[in-house]
């Protein structure tokens, strides 16, 4: 044979080499129908089985934003500003709970997909890009939950003034997925080898939430400790600058958002090499 | 001419056996240590081969070690060896669920591989939404599937169960679904482990011919791992013997077989440990002869052959009878054969050295039989003797390769089958 001569030149070359910057955007293209099957799959889950069926998008948000009602702006006393207290909480939730979401099902989801795992060779990255979709299904659906009430206040009105700024939306819409993308990762990618972490994982995405924006607008903490740790948190100005562009009041800082983009990247990059050098061999650890 | 397709070289794979990450996050710092300092990875150095019966004292094992081989294009190639061996692990690697510790793997085209039955299924789905899920996970656009459906849907045979969700399949149905799905992708390599063990007698023969037609039709090539023996030698030309992670035997399939069977086989010849003192004449060795002997020692189940044992006589001996026994399991007699039977001979012995034969063919499994020798004359024994050396009975692999454990004999059954007619009962009063 002519391989003496001339070094074959295979298709694919398995070995123990491992490129752990690399992310094979081509590979995932070629599986986006796998990656549609996934996404489809998950959304008709939670339809199966249940009475309310896809009503739960909308129940679970409303009556969060109503526990929050009661809970800061009632007992608590945490002034809203001039917004009516439900649509406040929705606005932030919307976010939020997309991103807990992204990072809590990212974060399992070695464990959950072990069967096909260790039986069956694909992309394994497609798997937690299919549920950072899913979660963005589920999201839209509640956005609209968020539209209405917005429009129901808007028609009572309360002074609800959109401005240019909500067309940054998509850009922000792209950095909550990106954080909780890599943040997934990095988490999943932690927990193959050592698993204590998954018990952690939805307790800290709770204590988050209270250094974030989500039950009280920045602006009136002023220039407080508080308000500035609040600041360290990613999602605190893509929050902010939600709520700004709805209706023209609260905190913007194109400074706060850049920041926010800049730690979004490093979190990222840590994410896609974490999930590299564990992605090959986690079979072996379970 | 052919093309290499695979081509695999040095191919180790590491494991730590006993409870998982137990000290790992030290071994894993240390480890980073080391190999920050550019030294070798300790764990590595101290792992053992891969041998069932002795626990490693470390809890390193090599599954793999030093693995090499190439499958060229259109070959069906078999591995083979006991539970343990590393062949699910080469398969593992080969199908990229985990990552080589050392060594590399070249394949030339697209590969799907049929690791377990039903992997890649989902319960709750249909049979056709998971001919497309499954499609999907090996690697196949919407548009691929859709145009082979149909033929999926007919060689797999289900077609009545399409829209019910598959884990109200039975195992069969599954393996089915399963093969259909595969053997349908036209991969250029084509991976497929023990998973014929799940389906019928005809759906078997029904793979095995649909695996010739892969390989010799369109060319494709097909790894091909089985404790079937007898499908191993009906499918592949070469094959590949694995023990202890290691590569035991390689090259032809029929070659391949025959180091499987008689892997713990004597090679000294058949001679007595000791030999008796004053008496009138002993045994000193004992061989087999004639086409369907393999080797000195060694014979086909169900075919003739000449059992010769070799008589060293010092005084005549009259009126004498020779005797053999063939025990299996230590005690089990299994044959107890006499010259004189079926109106045979009593013979005198003159002087000298003499050979004593039998002819006839053992229709049983395949396996070590041990062999004893007597030879009884004058209402005494001359000399009774049990060989050091075990006779070896290979299978020819014509129906199911079996052993000990389906029964001793390997005698050939003719099947019938006549359809059920209730009403002529009825009507019988």
């Amino acid at each position: 044979m002519s391989d003496i001569t001339h070094p074959r030149k295979w298709r694919e070359t398995i070995s123990a080499r491992n490129n752990i910057f690399h992310l094979d955007l081509k590979e995932i293209w070629n599986y986006r129908d796998l990656l549609f099957i996934l996404v489809r799959r998950d959304i008709l889950a939670v339809y199966k089985q249940t009475i309310f069926g896809p009503l739960w998008f909308f129940i679970q948000p409303l009556l969060t934003a109503l526990v929050y009602m009661i809970v800061f702006s009632r007992l608590g006393k945490f002034s809203t500003g001039n917004i009516p207290p439900t649509l406040f909480y929705l606005s932030g939730l919307l976010i939020w709970s997309y991103f807990s979401e992204c990072i809590i099902r990212t974060s399992t989801f070695f464990k959950d997909n072990t069967a096909i795992l260790s039986k069956v060779y694909f992309p394994r990255i497609i798997i937690p890009v299919s549920l950072i979709i899913t979660n963005l299904v589920r999201f839209f659906i509640q956005g609209f939950l968020f539209l209405a009430i917005y429009f129901y206040y808007f028609f009572q009105g309360v002074s609800l003034v959109p401005n240019a700024y909500i067309l940054l939306f998509p850009l922000l819409l792209l950095m909550v997925m990106a954080i909780g993308f890599g943040g997934g990762l990095i988490i999943s990618s932690l927990t193959t080898k050592y698993k204590d972490l998954l018990h952690l994982v939805s307790f800290a995405i709770q204590l988050l939430m209270f250094l974030s924006p989500v039950i009280f607008p920045l602006h009136q903490l002023g220039d407080s400790i508080y308000a500035n740790l609040i600041k360290l948190n990613p999602l605190t100005g893509i929050i902010e600058a939600f709520r700004y562009g709805c209706w023209g009041s609260g905190y913007f800082s194109w400074a706060l958002l850049g920041y926010d983009a800049a730690c979004i990247m490093v979190i990222l990059f840590i994410g896609i090499v974490v999930f590299n050098s564990v992605e090959k061999n986690f079979v072996d650890s379970i | 001419m052919s093309r290499e397709m695979i081509m695999v070289e040095n191919l180790s794979k590491l494991y730590k056996l006993g409870e998982i990450n137990t000290g790992s996050l030290s071994h894993d710092l240390q480890r980073v240590l080391v190999r920050l300092s550019g030294k070798e990875d300790p764990y590595r150095k101290l792992a053992e081969v891969n041998d069932r019966k002795a626990m490693p004292a470390n809890g390193y094992v090599w599954s793999l070690k030093d693995v090499g081989f190439s499958v060229n294009e259109g070959e069906v190639f078999g591995i083979i060896g006991k539970n343990g061996a590393g062949k699910s692990t080469l398969l593992k690697l080969m199908s990229k669920i985990t990552k080589p510790t050392t060594g590399t793997i070249n394949v030339d085209g697209r590969v799907a591989s049929l690791l377990e039955v039903g992997t890649g299924f989902h319960p709750d789905l249909s049979g056709r939404e998971n001919i497309f899920l499954n499609g999907a996970i090996l690697g196949m656009r919407k548009q691929e599937i859709k145009l082979r459906f149909d033929e999926i849907v007919e060689f797999s045979g289900i077609e009545k169960y399409l829209d019910t969700p598959v884990k109200r399949y039975s195992s069969g149905m599954f393996v089915r679904l399963a093969f259909a799905v595969a053997a349908h992708l036209e991969p250029e390599i084509l991976i497929i482990d023990e998973v014929l063990a799940v389906g019928d007698a005809e759906f078997q023969k029904k793979c095995i011919a649909k695996m010739g037609d892969i390989a010799r039709q369109d060319g494709r090539t097909i790894l091909f791992v089985s404790h079937n023996v007898s499908a191993v030698k009906q499918l592949c030309n070469k094959a590949m013997l694995l023990e202890n992670g290691m590569v035991k035997a390689l090259g032809d399939v029929n070659e391949v077989l025959e180091t499987y069977q008689g892997n713990n086989q004597d090679t000294e010849s058949g001679i007595r440990s000791s030999i008796p003192e004053n008496l009138p004449g002993h045994f000193t060795r004992w061989w087999l002869s004639g086409q369907s002997a393999k080797g000195e020692h060694t014979c086909y189940t169900r075919e003739h052959f000449r059992l010769n044992i070799s008589f060293q006589c010092f005084e005549k001996i009259r009126n004498a009878e020779m005797q053999f026994m063939l025990r299996y399991d230590d005690d089990q007699v299994l044959l107890h054969s006499s010259s004189s039977d079926f109106a045979g001979q009593i013979f005198d012995l003159e002087p000298g050295t003499h050979t004593l034969s039998f002819e006839l063919a053992l229709p049983i499994r395949r396996g070590h039989y041990e062999l004893e020798t007597g030879l009884w004359a004058n209402n005494r024994w001359i000399d009774r003797w049990i060989s050091s050396t075990k006779l070896v009975v290979l299978d020819t692999y014509e129906g199911h390769s079996r052993d000990h454990s389906n029964g001793i004999l390997n005698i050939r059954t003719a099947f019938v089958k006549k359809a059920f007619q209730p009403n002529a009962i009825l009507y019988e009063y």
